[in-house]
């Protein structure tokens, strides 16, 4: 192969996977700017979106679109509530508690999944059942040479197109001002006529909607769904949202395509070190934390928990 | 007295754990004058103020607005009940722009015409603020945030304005200018509730006055009547 189809190839990859790390990086990185939380969830609860989209499709027989939307409803619903159980009475309360309570219930949403869904994996695939959405699930589409499945474009516009309504929510919407007032200054924004909790569970549900929808484009290119599935993709948009400034919501998307590209194109180029490939994310923690702790595009210096 | 208040505190006790911040105080605001508190450093002005608004919990004691028994509840929904405070120290957001700062202050408004109306009526009071509508509100001076954290208070046309300590870390010429836009708003119709440390200008532009030591009411009165009194003359206006 030559080496600039290589590169194509290796470059579609990497934009693709990072961009699922900064769907989910995104969510991190929203509940940390209000709240000074780490939600170790997240992770979980896009594991917990896959899971309704599966079963959404196989109970119901419904198309994998409509599944789809269900669960990232569902998930949206979760983070929701898990805000309102968990974290919500420990507003007030010593950082730790609510980042202690944040682990407990990453251990239980696994536990429930592994309870209720079984431990086995299955195929995500399966609920592709029509033709049309197996021959569009396999096609392949020549670029300059390269291979490059449609499921990649797809997946990488679809991804777009989310950002770019995440950024008009954010950042041109009301109730994306009220987000951003809340991540400077909780009394004053409460001072505003705005309910404070009200929009933090917005933000909850948004975050989760988000890492469902990343969840579902993960299982349709990593194929299995388990109750741990959500862990390592986790983890990497963790160390994305840390890498990019955790808080920022642009810091999120540079941090995951940072980490996507760095992962496909040392696998590629050095196929010796692809053991390895989960260990470059953390070389690039530790490689930010003692060069650029705050980040990329991170102003304050982060705090420790 | 028949005097229609819209403010009406009743024996208002506040802790902050074990400290007794607030020991019972009993404040009246009647409608579209200029009630000042007046105290030093730390005599519970700003508790009395935040008690109000929702953001600190009374112990005991009532606060009535316009009738309607409002003690503790929350900040938000204080707010939307027509009071509006200028916190202490500004408080604006800075990563916010001057636009959307004020924007803030109209959350909850449906009235589109009305709130162009009144940033009209904003602009006026404040024309440096139209310069820098897209400034970030954390770029301003000391004297521009203050006059944006009035405005955007305004801009939820409240029925009672709540200013805690507006003059503080002012240049005397600014602390002037600050006064004369409270006078104004006010003869427009707004209804002041006003905490100072600079007790002379407040008196000056205030209707009626209340002294405030750690946590009581020592003192009140029409403010020209406590702009004479000897004491405080000695402990508030530094005239021996
Ligand atoms: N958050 C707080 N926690 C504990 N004590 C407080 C707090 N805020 C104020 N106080 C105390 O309450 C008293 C009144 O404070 P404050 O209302 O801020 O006074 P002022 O605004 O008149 O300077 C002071 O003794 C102050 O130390
Ligand atoms: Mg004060």
């Amino acid at each position: 192969m030559n080496q600039e189809v290589f590169f194509l190839q290796n470059f579609f990859n990497a934009l693709m996977l990072g961009g699922l790390y900064a769907l989910i990086a995104v969510g991190y990185t929203m509940v940390y700017g209000i709240l000074r939380l780490i939600n170790f969830a997240h992770g979980d609860i896009m594991m917990m979106g896959v899971y309704f989209a599966f079963y959404t499709a196989v109970l119901f027989s419904s198309p994998p679109l409509i599944a789809a939307i269900v669960a990232v409803a569902g998930a949206a619903g979760l983070g929701f509530l898990i805000d309102r159980i968990a974290y919500k009475p420990l507003r007030n309360a010593p950082r730790i508690s609510a980042l202690i309570t944040a682990i407990g219930m990453s251990f239980f949403l696994e536990s429930f999944a592994v309870v209720v869904f079984g431990a086995v994996q299955k195929p995500f695939v399966q609920i592709f059942k029509t033709k049309e959405s197996k021959v569009i699930l396999n096609k392949v589409l020549m670029v300059g040479g390269a291979r490059i499945p449609l499921l990649t474009f797809l997946v990488i516009l679809l991804t777009l197109a989310i950002f770019a309504v995440l950024f008009l929510i954010v950042y041109k919407s009301k109730i994306g001002m009220a987000m951003r007032a809340i991540s400077m200054d909780i009394p004053t924004t409460a001072l505003m006529g705005i309910n404070v909790d009200g929009v933090i569970g917005f933000t909850f549900a948004l975050g989760s909607a988000l890492a469902a929808a990343s969840g579902i484009m993960w299982a349709m290119r990593y194929p299995n769904v388990y109750p741990y599935m959500g862990f390592m993709p986790g983890m990497k948009a963790f160390i994305a949202a840390v890498v990019g400034g955790i808080g920022s919501i642009p810091g999120a998307v540079v941090g995951g395509l940072l980490l996507g590209f760095i992962e496909i194109f040392t696998v590629s180029y050095f196929p010796t070190m692809s053991g390895y490939r989960d260990a470059f994310s953390f070389i690039i923690l530790i490689l930010i934390l003692m060069f650029k702790p705050s980040g990329i595009l991170g102003k304050k210096a982060i705090e420790k928990v | 007295m028949s005097e229609e208040l819209v403010l009406k505190i009743e024996g208002l006790h506040v802790y902050y754990g074990a400290i007794h911040a607030i020991k019972g105080i009993d404040v009246k605001v009647p409608k579209g004058k200029i009630i000042t508190l007046i105290g030093a450093n730390g005599a519970g002005k700003t508790t009395t103020l935040s008690t109000i608004a929702g953001l600190v919990k009374a112990k005991s004691g009532k606060v009535i607005f316009k009738g309607r028994d409002i003690t503790n509840r929350p900040a938000h929904l204080v707010n939307k009940m027509g009071i509006a405070l200028v916190p202490e120290g500004r408080r604006i957001f800075p990563g916010l722009t001057v636009y959307e700062n004020l924007m803030m202050g109209a959350y909850n408004r449906k009235d589109r015409e009305e709130v162009e109306k009144d940033l009209e009526w904003i602009f006026e009071l404040f024309p440096r603020l139209k310069e820098r509508l897209k400034q970030l509100g954390g770029t301003l001076s000391g004297g521009e945030q203050q006059m944006l954290a009035i405005s955007r208070a305004l801009m939820s046309r409240p029925r009672l304005l709540m200013m805690d300590e507006p003059s503080l870390g002012l240049a005397p010429i600014l602390v002037e200018e600050v006064f004369d836009v409270i006078k104004k708003i006010n003869q427009e119709g707004t209804t002041i509730l006003l905490v100072e440390q600079n007790a002379l200008g407040a008196l000056k532009i205030s209707h009626y006055g209340y002294v405030l030591e750690t946590g009581s009411i020592v003192l009140e009165g029409p403010s020209k009547e406590l702009l004479k009194n000897d004491m405080v003359r000695k402990a508030y206006l530094g005239v021996a």
